[in-house]
């Protein structure tokens, strides 16, 4: 009894000792991760506010015209920002339809069907195109990329596809196509890598069972993994877009800033980002600031929507298949 | 204990000592202007020998940061590719002085078929860019470049996308010789462009020109003679086609008029040597110093730049300005009261 109840003395004294200090510190470290996270909600909140202030005025004056004309003239205190706001979605489309289908391709060889030696050198090699600076890959966009679209692949899909709107009219150089592929090159990356680790991360019984059942190679990488990782897949295509919707000094480069809305991808087009990006150092009068101003509050308001959208959208997918897989 | 305390006179001694240079070398900031980027950190650096007691501290931030921290008053001085406008002046808490030093030009580039040497005047070079001469071989081009043969090839536009003092002499240029220019487009650092596609920055223009055949735009002087790329004659007001070098620069500088602000502008300028389309840089400065003893320091180095640091103008590709100017920048820099 005398043992017993000594060792259950020793046990809450011990319990009590370890109790105190841990409970301290896990209150800190729960504090401390929270004023983290709450650091960066205020900080979007007073980026938000920020760019309202600076744009008040020119909201008042221009209401919603500003978001539905195409005007922007300096001169005469003209500002429409609707062929920005179409340029940064259609030159991000562009991008996304050409960079996610290779993304994920090239993920699902590395972790599928790759031979191992291959793997770890091709994964780095595509990690190091995003160190590549942005300014770096403009001017190869103009001097290197511009030309040989110019000379082969943009008169092939004339002449092809040359009756539809969207390749249509004198090819340039500089136009809403280049500038897509740009960023395609841009995002290409990031969503390669992220798509890398989501595939690596499907656990092996998925692949197993997919076997055992008879499926070949193909079908196991389609059925067990590809589908598997869906949420996860389109995680990292939402990274890539965020990415693509910001992206400012190459797309600059070969877009050929023009604000205009064109059908043909042959047209130089013109980003929001490209726009602050040329005028915001020599804009002398204050209307014209205010009107940069608000292209960033619109290119702020557009990132987050599509964000908010992307949500939306992944959450409806993770409901239908969750369905799916009761049935 | 000693050792403790000699460690702390040493590092008391090391600490004065910081301060006192510190203080023995007086800091001048300024912000503005990427086109003279260039040549005014070669004045600072040059002055330090001249006077070790100041240094300057120049943000090229461009021309609307220039003339909107030294209105806030967070530099000592500006800089701008373009006046300030009567808007911007009575903003201001003080008078703003404008010191023109140095002046540089926009010349046609272009990409056709042999490269042939073009002349050009006004009246093709507005129609050029308000979009209404679409073709190389029209024949307001060809019958003021006899011989040549151009081809029946679309002239592709390029101007600069970026707000810019090369856009501003541009469509300075622009309004003076064509009524419809003014009306429609007007003059700034950057205005809404009838036709063309946009390159960022100089070397952005001067590299789509060099890539695209068939196209024309306005780059400074340098970097068409450093890509180089040929560039068009153009004539001037007095009726003679002119090549844009520095001496025609300072030739439009010395013929063109200066009001007595300074706040001029010498596009399309009477002499039968100048070249038309060429523009001056300033520094902004308060008439009235806020701190005696950095007003007079920044004058003294106004004065230096004015004589001295006009002579190695040439060397970098400015335009120097011509004799009568510099007297009277002289004279200007004498009204600063600190």
């Amino acid at each position: 009894m005398g043992v017993a109840a000594s060792i259950a003395v020793e046990e809450r004294s011990v319990q009590e000792r370890m109790a105190r200090p841990s409970r301290f510190g896990d209150k800190a470290f729960e504090w401390l991760t929270l004023a983290m996270a709450l650091a960066v909600v205020v900080l979007i909140i007073l980026i938000g506010w920020q760019l309202w202030i600076g744009s008040s005025v020119a909201i008042k004056k221009f209401g919603f015209h500003f978001l539905t004309t195409s005007t922007w003239d300096p001169v005469a205190e003209q500002f429409g920002a609707l062929p920005f706001i179409y340029g940064t979605l259609v030159s991000s489309l562009i991008a996304l339809v050409i960079a996610v289908p290779l993304g994920i391709a090239t993920a699902a060889y590395l972790t599928e069907l790759a031979p191992l030696w291959i793997r770890q050198p091709l994964a780095s090699l595509i990690e190091m195109l995003a160190a590549i600076p942005s300014v770096i890959l403009g001017l190869w966009g103009i001097f290197v990329m511009i030309p040989w679209l110019r000379d082969y692949p943009f008169p092939w899909l004339k002449r092809s596809f040359g009756w539809t709107p969207f390749f249509s009219g004198p090819i340039y150089g500089p136009c809403m196509f280049a500038g897509g592929i740009i960023i395609a090159v841009m995002i290409l990356p990031i969503i390669t890598s992220v798509s890398r680790e989501i595939l690596r991360g499907v656990p092996d019984l998925q692949r197993e069972a997919a076997y055992g059942l008879g499926a070949t190679r193909w079908e196991a990488t389609r059925i067990a993994v590809l589908s598997y990782a869906k949420k996860g897949l389109f995680g990292a295509v939402i990274l890539g877009l965020g990415r693509a919707l910001g992206e400012t000094m190459a797309v600059t480069m070969v877009i050929g800033n023009t604000p205009q809305i064109a059908a043909s991808l042959f047209k130089p087009g013109y980003t929001l980002a490209s726009v602050l990006a040329n005028e915001f150092t020599e804009a002398t009068t204050d209307m014209y600031l205010q009107a940069l101003f608000e292209v960033g509050l619109v290119l702020f308001g557009i990132t987050i929507l599509v964000n908010l959208l992307a949500q939306l959208l992944l959450r409806t997918i993770a409901a239908k298949s969750a369905t799916r897989a009761v049935q | 204990m000693t050792k403790f305390r000699k460690t702390t006179l040493l590092g008391l001694t090391i600490a004065l000592g910081v301060c006192a240079s510190a203080s023995a070398q007086m800091m001048i900031n300024g912000a503005g202007a990427t086109f003279p980027y260039p040549i005014y950190s070669k004045w600072f650096d040059e002055y330090a020998k001249v006077d070790p007691s100041v240094r300057f501290n120049y943000q090229s931030i461009g021309s609307g940061g220039g003339q909107k921290q030294i209105l806030a008053q967070t530099v000592d001085f500006g800089a701008s590719d373009g006046p300030m406008s009567d808007d911007n002046l009575a903003k201001a808490p003080g008078k703003i002085l404008h010191i023109p030093t140095v002046a540089g030009a926009d010349v046609v580039a272009y990409n056709v078929p042999g490269n042939p040497a073009l002349k050009l005047d006004a009246d093709t070079i507005a129609g050029i860019f308000l979009g209404q001469i679409k073709k190389w071989n029209d024949p307001k081009i060809t019958a003021l470049n006899p011989g040549v043969s151009l081809p029946d090839q679309e002239i592709v536009v390029v101007h600069r996308s970026d707000g810019s003092g090369t856009t501003y002499i541009w469509t300075d240029y622009l309004s003076k010789i064509s009524s419809e220019w003014k009306q429609k487009v007007g003059t700034n650092t950057s205005v809404n462009w009838p036709t063309g596609i946009g390159g960022k920055g100089n070397e952005g223009v001067a590299g789509q020109i060099k890539q695209t055949p068939g196209a024309l735009g306005y780059v400074e002087l340098i970097y068409a003679v450093q890509n180089k790329m040929p560039y068009a004659e153009v004539k001037n007001s007095a009726g003679k086609f002119v090549k844009p070098t520095l001496e025609s620069i300072t030739v439009a500088l010395a013929t063109a008029e200066i009001p007595d602000d300074f706040r001029f502008s010498i596009t399309n300028a009477p002499g039968p040597d100048a070249y038309p389309i060429c523009g001056a840089t300033w520094l902004l400065v308060y008439e009235q110093q806020k701190d005696p003893a950095k007003g007079k320091k920044l004058v003294e180095f106004l004065k230096w730049a004015a004589k001295d640091g006009e002579k190695m103008a040439r060397d970098l590709q400015y335009a120097p300005l011509p004799d009568s100017l510099q007297q009277k920048v002289l004279k200007r820099i004498d009204e600063i009261k600190t």
